[in-house]
């Protein structure tokens, strides 16, 4: 009723015939187009006018002039509801392009500074007996995907379980326990990570200790929180009716869980460890302390330093040789393989959770 | 193998079962949660052991002579600062670029998109440092001037401005930068599963997409939203490396975020002093991380009270 | 059906790809670590081999590798890893047993020696490795040639002197306009052997315009803080009218300032800061094998330019088996060797070690020995 009342009053002034009371009238598709392009020549000619013009300047005024022309336009048009969802729209999408902007200008920058180096010889040479210009930085990729890779191979499994454990088994005090120290654990700063596992091998061979299998320890109590919490709310997502009809069907619980419980939601699952490997990864400090750096190849994880991409990065940037360029453009390189490593993993870990995952859809 | 479960269930006996599988599953999922119990008693143990020489040492003793509590109050003031920033900045954003995903952007470049998203994970944090001190930092020189000269009167932009950029700002954005993929791959998730009926319910009784979202989407999500955001958090108080290479932490107590005067944050202070550090003072920067892991310990208890608090409210079962 | 067969195969064909991935990592070595075919080295020195470790100061990184890589040229069996974890670290992994050999931009406390002899059951060797020039780095659009007084520096940084056109700068650049900019004193923010090299140069050189303690952090608060060599020398490119200290070899494509020493300004030039090393008294009462320096920081000797970090290798005149203690002693004593310092010059922009000074630390060195 009162929706007629104010059609009748708006419409009364541009004298338009009467609209069915149903129907709203709508914005024509190309009107929120053609606001952001009045947006922007308006935008431009203020601030050319002005003397202040910059692109950046440009493109963040003339997105809020778009977003609150948009609102009013279609306010006065459509009624109030509509603006809500038009601005609501507007906002998202921006609140999208906002976060895409900090990628853009990341990988801009790694792959310009990267691709000096991102030759032949750094996939198959390493550091050893190199001064100055030329090698690579093969040993610190083996060491990088050896050291993760066990420490995947040690949280994968723990966290999974783990997090089963708290959304399938664990009720009273020690689901509670494990709950909250999980959350604990997600705090722990990588550094302590490294000294942690520092500490605890030094008790066994000595103060000296330095091994690749050390840093894939300080790795996994840095990465089993992330696996649990991600799987944990994951699994919890899943609808009880899966579980009740499985069970329903006289299936025991854990085939219920191996079944229909993780295939379901395995997607997330799997992006979820992606996120956690891609986490740790990276991380510099804690590789630096136990598993130390080395010139040379190094393929046992159980003896001996191993040299890492990221702690390759860190020293190739934080004390250079003369002339400095060769050991920057090395750590770039060596930064733009490490994305790209993470990149495959990713691709891979969404080809898992497409082969596994059930067709609900 | 979705053959071989079909058979089970097909030939599975309708009485209750407990079978060795099922014991031997429950066995070792609960003695996974029991070795992460272990392992993080490992940890709190090194960390109190090593921790117990700065905390019963005379203060004179003390790295800058002072008493523990003072060295550690403006790291923990500097932590919380910089994770809050990133925490104000990125939940909102994470929570409007999940929604974009999932219920905004064209279904068949939806999936991408999310994958592009995550690829911010992907960055170590390391190259996020470099990436804050050569592009950012320089970025927002213009910005902080502009700050200071409209809004000079908040302490927060009272200035003087760094020529460096090297900002508690430029923290807190480079961390919700880092942060925002962990948030938004969680409540991406989270709101992917919200029940199909409840949103065609909404549709269907005439609700625009956004009122649809706010009714049915986001009631759902909320748990989800802060278990990212917490997650999120835990990475933003134990950043190291980004920090470190990034901040002019010269251990100032000051809201001021666009000084070259900025107090330091736990993790970053013990990457900075810790490998030229003997004795005592590595005891006491490990005292710093025992703080941390308190001040986690607490900010987690709360987000769980929320969560708890809220459960009855949400969707799920 | 047919679905959740493919979805099988598909499944062992992702597992084959991920195995036969890793069987191809594991396959093949690197290139340039193909095994050495006979004495590859030219060397006339018997080869030696084996494995030693070391660890310690990060400014010592540059010229580690460089060492390293033309050590283990000449010597192919040898493999020597160094470990820039920092020279606290170095030296408490030392003392402790954990490396053969470590890093260390400070010589060892009194008390320090006392446990490196114990844990080295023998007395401990410390020589100078590696001297480096520490520039005082400044970025002032339209001016290049900066002179300052040990003073004024230390004015500088204690921020006392906040203007670039101050009088006391002016004073010491007759002829040079000055703008009127603020000055952004650039300090390290991590604890480093430069900070205390630097601060121990104000302490001596400025006297009382430096009421500092002289330590490895940097005790002025409020001023711009960067992490490492590279973060300072960063930090003062990037911000217009910034001055900070870093190593010379690092910073050439900035402004460097003339120190003055006497009556003249020099310049941060390896032979300069050779110099000092030269004209400065050893520590003494610290054992028969450890060469410690009081660096002559106020010197006015004409040449010579004091603001310089020195780092000390440190090692064991006794080691439980022979191969580690050859190892060790070749490895030193190349380091000290006129071939190893002009490397170390010539890849670390170091200065390189005079020859009296090396004829007073071979003998330490050659001492070097299997027993205990």
């Amino acid at each position: 009723m009162s929706i007629d009342t104010e059609r009748q009053q708006s419409g009364a002034e541009v004298t338009a015939p009467p609209v069915p009371s149903l129907v709203r009238a709508e914005l024509p598709t190309w009107a929120p187009w053609a606001v952001l392009g009045g947006s922007f020549v308006v935008i431009g000619a203020l601030l050319a006018a002005t003397g202040g013009f910059s692109i950046g300047m440009l493109v963040v005024a003339s997105a809020v002039v778009y977003a609150v022309a948009t609102y009013v336009l279609s306010r006065v048009v459509e009624g109030g509801r509509k603006a809500a969802d038009r601005l609501v729209t507007i906002v998202v999408t921006l609140a999208f392009l906002i976060a895409l902007a900090p990628l853009v200008s990341v990988v801009v920058t790694v792959v310009g500074n990267g691709l000096a180096r991102f030759d032949v010889e750094f996939f198959n040479s390493s550091m050893r007996g190199v001064i100055g210009a030329g090698g690579g930085g093969y040993h610190a990729i083996v060491g990088t995907l050896i050291i993760t890779a066990l420490a995947a191979v040690m949280s994968i499994p723990v966290g999974l379980l783990t997090a089963v454990y708290l959304v399938e088994y664990g009720k009273g005090r020690l689901a509670r326990a494990i709950t909250f120290f999980v959350d604990v654990m997600t705090g722990i700063p990588s550094i302590v990570a490294g000294l942690f596992a520092f500490a605890l091998f030094a008790l066994f061979f000595g103060p000296g200790v330095r091994l690749g299998f050390a840093g894939s320890v300080a790795l996994s109590v840095l990465m089993i929180p992330v696996v649990v919490r991600a799987t944990e709310e994951m699994l919890k997502i899943v609808p009880n009716e899966l579980r009740e009809a499985a069970f329903a069907l006289g299936t025991p619980k854990w085939r219920t869980i191996m079944k229909v419980v993780i295939p379901t939601s395995i997607a997330g699952i799997a992006s979820g460890v992606t996120l956690a490997i891609a986490r740790v990864i990276g991380e510099t400090a804690p590789l630096l302390i136990v598993a130390g750096l080395t010139t040379g190849l190094n393929f046992n994880p159980f003896e001996g330093r191993m040299a890492t991409l990221p702690v390759f990065a860190y020293t190739s940037y934080a004390a250079p040789g003369v002339p400095r360029e060769p050991y920057l453009d090395r750590a770039w390189t060596a930064a733009l393989v490490l994305i790209i490593i993470v990149l495959v993993l990713n691709l891979v870990a969404r080809l898992i959770a497409r082969l596994f995952a059930p067709k609900t859809r | 193998m979705t053959t071989t479960t079909e058979k089970v269930i097909a030939k599975a006996p309708p009485k209750p079962v407990l079978q060795l599988g099922d014991r031997i599953f429950a066995g070792s999922a609960k003695g996974a949660g029991i070795l992460i119990l272990v392992v993080l008693a490992g940890v709190a143990a090194f960390l109190i052991a090593q921790a117990m020489p700065a905390i019963v040492a005379s203060p004179a003793d003390l790295p800058g002579g002072k008493t523990l509590v003072a060295y550690i109050a403006p790291l923990v003031f500097g932590t919380i600062l910089a994770a809050l920033i990133a925490l104000l900045i990125a939940t909102p954003l994470a929570v409007a670029v999940a929604l974009f995903i999932t219920h905004y952007a064209p279904r068949r470049l939806a999936q991408g998109l999310g994958y592009l998203i995550d690829l911010l994970a992907a960055v170590p944090s390391i190259v996020y440092g470099l990436w804050g001190v050569a592009v950012l930092a320089p970025a927002t020189l213009g910005l902080s001037t502009w700050l200071n000269t409209y809004l000079g009167w908040l302490p927060f932009f009272a200035g003087p401005v760094s020529v460096t950029g090297r900002t508690m700002l430029v923290v807190g954005v480079t961390l919700a930068v880092m942060i925002l993929p962990i948030i938004t791959a969680v409540a991406r998730e989270v709101f992917l599963q919200t029940p199909k009926l409840h949103e065609e319910a909404a549709l269907a009784l005439g609700a625009t997409r956004w009122e649809m979202i706010r009714m049915a989407v986001l009631p759902f999500g909320r748990s989800g939203i802060i278990s990212g955001a917490m997650l999120g958090l835990g990475r933003a108080l134990g950043e190291t490396m980004a920090v470190a290479i990034i901040l002019s932490a010269s251990g100032a107590v000051t809201f001021n975020l666009i000084s070259s005067d900025n107090p330091s944050t736990i993790a970053g202070n013990i990457a900075l002093q810790f490998p030229d550090s003997t004795g005592l003072a590595v005891n006491t920067l490990i005292a710093s991380g025992l703080v941390l892991f308190v001040i986690t310990l607490l900010v987690n208890a709360l987000a769980r009270y929320i969560i708890n608090r809220r459960r009855e409210f949400s969707g799920a079962n | 059906m047919k679905t959740v067969r493919h979805g099988a195969r598909a499944r062992i064909a992702a597992v084959g790809i991920a195995a036969s991935g890793a069987l191809l990592i594991a396959g093949c070595g690197a290139s340039n670590e193909s095994a050495p075919a006979g004495d590859a080295g030219g060397s006339a020195a018997p080869s030696v081999s084996g494995t030693i470790a070391g660890a310690g100061a990060s400014s010592q990184q540059a010229a580690q590798e460089a060492w390293i890589a033309t050590f283990t040229g000449q010597n192919a069996d040898a493999n020597i890893t160094y470990d820039p974890s920092g020279s606290g670290a170095g030296r408490t992994q030392f003392l402790g047993g954990g490396v053969a050999f470590a890093g260390s931009d400070a010589y060892l406390k009194p008390e320090e020696v006392t446990q490196a002899n114990t844990r080295c059951k023998s007395d401990v060797v410390e020589v100078p490795a590696y001297v480096s020039p520490i520039a005082i780095i400044y970025n002032i659009a339209g001016v290049s040639n900066l002179q300052l007084a040990p003073a004024t520096i230390a004015q500088i940084f204690d921020r006392k002197i906040t203007k670039w056109n101050d009088p006391a700068i002016a004073a010491d650049n007759p002829g040079v306009t000055l703008p009127d900019l603020a000055i952004t004193p650039v300090n390290r923010s991590d604890k480093s052997g430069t900070t205390q090299n630097f601060a121990d140069y104000l302490k001596t050189a400025a006297g009382t315009s430096w009421p500092y303690d002289v330590s490895d952090s940097w005790p002025v608060q409020g001023g711009e803080a960067a992490q490492g060599t590279s973060g300072v020398v960063g930090a003062v490119k990037a911000g217009n009218g910034a001055i900070g200290y870093a190593d010379e070899s690092q910073a050439r494509d900035l402004g460097q300032a003339k120190v003055k020493v006497g009556s003249e300004y020099v310049g941060p030039t390896p032979e300069a800061a050779a110099a000092v090393l030269e004209a400065s008294p050893r520590v003494e009462g610290q054992g028969p094998s450890v060469f410690a320096y009081k660096l002559a920081r106020d010197t006015s000797a004409s040449g010579t330019y004091p603001v310089v970090l020195v780092s000390y290798l440190l090692a064991c005149s006794k080691y439980p088996d022979a191969p580690t203690a050859d190892l060790v002693k070749a490895y030193l004593n190349y380091v000290v060797s006129s071939d190893g310092q002009s490397v170390a010059a010539d890849k670390a922009g170091a200065a390189p070690l005079s020859d009296s000074l090396r004829s007073q630390i071979t003998p330490a060195i050659n001492a070097i020995a299997a027993g205990s």
